[in-house]
């Protein structure tokens, strides 16, 4: 399957680079034949896997076609069925994660694990402290340790400030140090670029550079296509547990490379001729709404949706979309302003009476805000519903009725599962969030606020929740789709609207933007000349 | 199909099976170290449990047990960890005590009169444990920490002097108690539904009648929890408060609602003692608070597996005296195999939540793996590279 492991083809298309005896000699990691089974399914089926040594290789497939586990038995956390993994050109016997740091293994997961109330140095010594005599931990080593550690790699960031107090992008640096604190000469970041903004993961981008340049080997796992485009040297593509290919990025676009990790053609978001109706569904006018310290989080937004009509909210994360959202669905209270559905006033209204109302939600994060893990899938099928027919009747439940919606919600809205009885943890994340959109689609909702509905979700999962978005807009549905994929905010939305720091700053056809200009928009770039002039007023009125 | 349904019944029953066996096995190393020898031990216990007499102690001890374990069981489905029962119940049974001896109803409407009292009380005063979480954000596991000493060392210790029985001292059997209820307002004992069924129950023993109150409430909580929309917005706001909250769920009314349900529930824990005897004494039963929080630990907040442990505690606690009598073993064993029985039902119910997890995945990414479209055709892309 794999046929970059051939050196000699491998040298062909690779001419800059290393001498061929290098490559010859040691790459820095060699996976043959990994095969991993897991009750009624193989996760890993014969897996080939190179990586020469200094190298970005980025991994690439959806979810569930592999990836994960093939980092897992890598980083020793689980032993393949089949297979020889070698590590420098020495067969290596992973058990554990330990064993992989001591062959210089460094894995940063997605979900960082780190103490929040301990300060970055506490943090990054946290399990391999230099230690003085009796136990007592020696901080000054591991200080200068640390020191030397972020100049090598110019990875920028203060001992001594607390975790909590960091932000996300600086967080992961944290972990990354953590790792080569260890002296890992091999790194695997799994989906690093999930939790960043785009300024962000342009800055990781820099420091995995620094870090190639040091020698370091990174295995970098993604499915953002244009990211690993723009930062690896190599991909291999995972499809269903098997490699379907390693290609460079320079011989593939993005398309090619989706199309790999689908095995289908690709699709995209396209809304289609316009459904635009003049009945307006959603009005909200003037809506401010304070978050700590009484600061206004969202200022003076005012914003119409109307049947049929997609309204995109464009805006760099953290200029006020997520407190936005929150008031319209009434987990926050607006503190000035209206918000109106179908011409009734629901500013101060409960969630529960907008929910009635036809409210449909499918919030950003579906653990903490979409689903209840650990119930069965036709309970989770019914959330944020059941006061409604035909989840309910008075004040008992019908079971019956969420059977038969759950049901409804898993064949119409292809959520692979062998029954509704299972609990929501067990499911992918694509289907978990097929399984959200499906529920709230189902209930017929009037307006319908979509909160970056197709995040950390792989392609296929994601055209169905476009294709269902479109359909529902066909009908007559009014969606407020804030998103960070400029992509899909240009390709389904009828109008975009472009927050900043808690104001809505442009209203842009999209038909006229490439996601470029959109991207200057977000950062206020477009925006400077104008937003002079503003100040320049409210002084003079002052 | 029937294959996952007899794996699913199996693992449901291992927990709590694999969990008193092992309690056995540890407790007879426990007895052996301590010179006794665990086979008497064991057979004494048995054969003292296998009487009718002790099979209505048993359950005279397990129905307080049980309340309280279903009282703190609500308050665990919601994420509340109510240590208040013990307080809770202590003052709803003396204030039913005081309040029920003021007035003279009917039989009937006595008991149901004493028992609202006593439901009311003990949901009110959980109530401003709820009250504080909500409006000051009190951590409710310190307000009902705090509220016990309240009752226990304050209110009660008060009221017990204030209210206490004057005149003949025959009347509470020589005891500092309250003013007693006459025996003819209140519950009955239920004998003659458990001699319907076997023989004559000896030596005065009485079966509680509060037994079929307890039998109401878990029937209540299992249906409230599973069949009601009010049940299921508990149950899911306890699971994920934010995802509730989405879904329409106000957290705040539901911690409210969930404490005041646990108190209500609470209440009726003393009523046991208080139907018996007809007066609150200066020395009640005690400590049942407590034990509910085991009780309902070991019964996973399930109403029936809530049920299967308080009788299981109210054997051991029965059998505790057996021991003593015969000389088998120490009574203290028993203690020792009640937090044995709990420390292993903990890592049994862990193991198998696991390995549910593990059967669930495997079967979602079969699922999963079963391929929409025909991938027979690799795409160009995969062989540009070489």
């Amino acid at each position: 399957m794999s046929q970059a492991t051939e050196p000699d083809s491998e040298s062909v298309t690779e001419p800059e680079t290393k001498p061929e005896s290098e490559l010859t000699a040691a790459s820095a990691i060699e996976l043959t034949g990994i095969t991993k089974r897991f009750p009624g399914v193989v996760a890993n089926d014969n897996i080939n896997l190179t990586v020469a040594e200094g190298e970005i290789h980025a991994i690439c497939g959806e979810n569930g076609a592999g990836k994960s586990t093939l980092m897992k038995i890598l980083y020793g956390m689980q032993p393949p069925d089949s297979g020889t993994i070698k590590i420098s050109g020495a067969v290596a016997e992973l058990h554990s994660p330990a064993q992989a740091i001591e062959l210089g293994i460094g894995m940063v997961h997605q979900h960082f694990m780190l103490a929040d109330q301990l300060t970055v140095l506490e943090n990054v010594i946290l399990g391999a402290e230099p230690t003085l005599s009796v136990g007592r931990i020696n901080f000054s080593a591991g200080r200068a340790h640390l020191d030397e550690v972020s100049r090598a790699y110019g990875l920028d960031i203060n001992a001594d400030d607390y975790v909590e107090d960091l932000e996300v992008g600086e967080r992961q640096r944290v972990e990354i140090i953590k790792v080569l604190f260890r002296g890992a000469k091999i790194l695997i970041l799994d989906e690093p670029t999930a939790v960043l903004v785009p300024q962000e993961v342009d800055e990781l981008f820099s420091n995995i550079r620094e870090l190639k340049t040091g020698g370091t080997t990174i295995l970098f796992i993604d499915h953002k296509l244009d990211e690993v485009l723009e930062i690896a040297d190599t991909i291999t593509v995972l499809r269903q547990g098997r490699t379907v290919g390693t290609v460079k990025p320079d011989d593939v676009t993005a398309r090619d490379l989706a199309e790999m990790m689908i095995g289908s053609e690709l699709p995209k978001p396209d809304a289609g001729a316009s459904t635009v109706t003049d009945e307006v569904a959603l009005e909200i006018s003037e809506l401010r709404v304070l978050g700590e310290a009484d600061r206004p989080v969202v200022n003076n937004v005012s914003l119409t949706v109307h049947r049929g009509e997609i309204v995109g909210v464009a805006g760099v994360e953290g200029n006020g979309q997520a407190e936005l959202v929150n008031a319209i669905i009434g987990t926050t209270p607006s503190d000035q302003g209206s918000i109106k559905m179908l011409g009734r006033d629901i500013t101060s209204a409960s969630v529960r009476s907008r929910r009635e109302l036809g409210l449909g939600y499918v919030p950003q994060d579906r653990h903490r805000d979409g689903l209840l893990l650990g119930f069965s899938l036709w309970e989770n099928g019914t959330l944020g519903h059941q006061t409604e027919a035909p989840y309910s009747r008075g004040l008992w439940l019908s079971r019956d009725g969420m059977r038969k919606r759950a049901e409804q919600i898993k064949s119409q809205f292809d959520v692979r599962t062998p029954n509704i009885d299972l609990s929501a943890h067990a499911l992918s994340g694509g289907n978990q969030q097929k399984l959200i959109v499906g529920r709230e689609m189902v209930a017929d909702p009037t307006v319908f606020i979509a909160n970056h509905p197709t995040r950390g979700i792989d392609v296929g999962a994601q055209a169905a929740v476009w294709d269902h978005i479109r359909e529902a807009r066909a009908k007559g549905l009014a969606t407020l789709l804030v998103s960070a994929d400029l992509e899909e905010l240009i390709g389904l939305s009828d109008t975009i609207v472009v927050m900043l720091r808690g104001r809505l700053v442009a209203r842009l056809d999209p038909n006229e933007i490439t996601p470029r200009d959109l991207g200057t928009y977000m950062t206020g770039a477009a925006l400077e000349t104008e937003e002079t002039e503003e100040t320049e007023e409210a002084v003079a009125s002052a | 199909m029937n294959e996952r349904l007899t794996r699913r019944l199996i693992l449901a029953a291992a927990a709590p099976v694999s969990a008193l066996c092992i309690a056995v096995a540890l407790s007879a190393i426990v007895l052996l170290i301590a010179g006794s020898n665990p086979i008497t031990a064991y057979l004494d216990m048995l054969e003292h449990g296998s009487k009718l007499e002790t099979q209505v102690d048993i359950l005279n001890r397990a129905t307080p047990l049980y309340l309280a374990g279903v009282a703190v069981a609500i308050g665990f489905k919601m994420n509340l960890f109510n240590i208040g029962v013990e307080g809770q119940y202590l003052l709803a049974f003396i204030v039913a005590a005081h309040l029920g001896a003021q007035v003279e109803l009917p039989q009937v409407l006595h008991i149901a009169y004493v028992l609202v009292v006593a439901m009311v009380i003990g949901g009110a005063f959980a109530g401003v444990a709820g009250v504080l979480k909500v409006t000051r954000g009190v951590n409710e596991v310190i307000s009902t920490i705090m509220l016990n000493a309240v009752v226990i060392s304050g209110l009660a210790a008060w009221w017990i002097v204030e209210w206490q029985a004057g005149g003949e001292i025959s009347a509470t059997g020589g005891r500092v108690g309250t003013e007693p209820i006459d025996e003819s307002r209140l519950m009955p004992d239920i004998n003659s539904w458990l001699e319907f069924f076997t023989r004559e129950v000896g030596f005065g023993k009485e079966l509680t009648g509060m037994l079929i109150v307890a039998v109401v409430v878990g029937v209540f909580y299992h249906v409230l929890l599973t069949r009601t929309v009010l049940g299921f917005d508990l149950r899911s706001s306890g699971a994920n408060q934010h995802a509730s909250h989405v879904g329409g769920v106000s957290p705040k009314r539901m911690i409210v609602i969930a404490i005041v349900l646990s108190g209500v529930v609470a209440g009726l824990v003393g009523m046991p003692e208080l139907m018996d005897s007809g007066y609150y004494p200066s020395n009640p039963v005690s400590g049942l608070g407590f034990l509910g929080i085991a009780v309902a630990l070991l019964g996973r907040n399930h109403p029936a597996g809530v049920a299967v442990a308080a009788v299981i505690f109210s054997f051991l606690d029965v059998s505790s005296g057996i021991l003593q009598v015969t000389g088998a073993a120490s009574r203290e064993i028993v203690e020792i195999m009640k937090g044995v029985i709990i420390v292993t039902a903990v890592i049994a119910y862990e193991v198998v939540r696991r390995i549910r997890e593990r059967d669930e995945a495997a079967a979602a990414a079969a699922a999963m793996t079963n391929p929409k479209v025909p991938s027979d055709n690799p795409p160009t892309a995969a062989e540009v590279s070489v």
